[in-house]
């Protein structure tokens, strides 16, 4: 019997961080007015990303040290999923971007830097497919992956900090912990972040098992 | 099985509950001054309890092939 508790959690989590998102009090800031809710929605789907770029790099490594082809699958469906949070994520960003700091794509080094990871993971989705064996695909993948998390960790998360940034927590900018959000923030907050995490894990679980059975479908014919 | 399911549930529920008491004041007053929004909260939790159904109906079909292909 499959362990599947954590499944409705995550359901749970995100459909009261919905409810919770919209009815909960939130403090009056400036600019942001009612959009600081989007904090419960956008910064999500930033966890869930690195959450399961998380997972693929340690699968890379294990797939590196015992070479065992389940390794390399469950990294690249971690990307795979990871791609498309990041893009939400980005998507998501802009919107908000549009009507808080004027324009949809600022020169912030923040955005900018998840831009260039994206890119980054997205051409290790396309390196894979260019490799025809198995084996040699697996392992070089596997290698650029754990080149290229340190490098998305940099881009998005130490040079924001250094450098100036409209995102919080850069600069000289608070972080959002300290003044944008208050304690009844913090409860929702955590429980949509817990909740995406999960669901992204669970999508990215599915899409592994999927996967197993194409394989072993291709094995028979 | 079962029982933490409903468990996680549970605490999920009261947890929503007690957070729903301690704002309930405010939330009837954010409601008659911020016009319809608990329609749109209902819109959302309706595309969000389909998209998990949808999920869950995944599973189960990729589960029953794993069992049928084991």
């Amino acid at each position: 019997m499959r362990k599947n508790w954590w499944k409705i959690l995550a359901a749970c989590l995100v459909c009261a961080s919905v409810v919770a998102g919209f009815m909960g009090p939130v403090p009056k800031l400036f600019l942001l007015h009612e959009t600081i809710r989007n904090v419960y929605f956008h910064v999500p789907m930033w966890f869930a990303m690195f959450t399961l770029y998380t997972i693929s790099v340690v699968y890379s490594v294990k797939y590196l040290n015992n070479g065992n082809p389940k390794h390399d699958i469950i990294a690249v469906e971690a990307v795979n999923t990871g791609v498309i949070f990041c893009f939400l994520g980005l998507l998501t960003g802009m919107q908000w971007a549009n009507i808080t700091w004027g324009e949809a794509w600022p020169s912030d080094s923040k955005t900018n830097g998840s831009a260039i990871a994206t890119l980054m993971y997205l051409a290790y989705l396309v390196l894979r497919n260019t490799l025809e064996e198995e084996q040699k695909r697996a392992k070089i993948s596997a290698v650029y992956n754990i080149f290229a998390f340190p490098i998305m960790i940099v881009l998005m998360y130490i040079l924001p900090k250094m450098t100036d940034s409209l995102h919080p927590g850069s600069g000289g900018n608070s972080t959002f912990g300290d003044l944008d959000m208050d304690h009844n923030m913090r409860p929702i907050f955590y429980s949509a972040v817990v909740g995406w995490i999960l669901t992204g894990i669970w999508i990215c679980t599915l899409r592994y098992r999927v996967r197993l059975l194409e394989s072993k479908a291709n094995q028979i014919d | 099985m079962k029982k933490i399911s409903l468990l996680t549930f549970l605490t999920v529920l009261t947890t929503l509950a007690s957070y729903a008491q301690s704002t309930d004041i405010e939330m009837a007053e954010g409601l008659r001054s911020s016009g319809k929004i608990w329609v749109v909260v209902l819109v959302l939790l309706t595309i969000m309890i389909g998209v998990f159904f949808y999920l869950f109906t995944i599973d189960r079909k990729v589960t029953k092939l794993e069992k049928r292909n084991s």
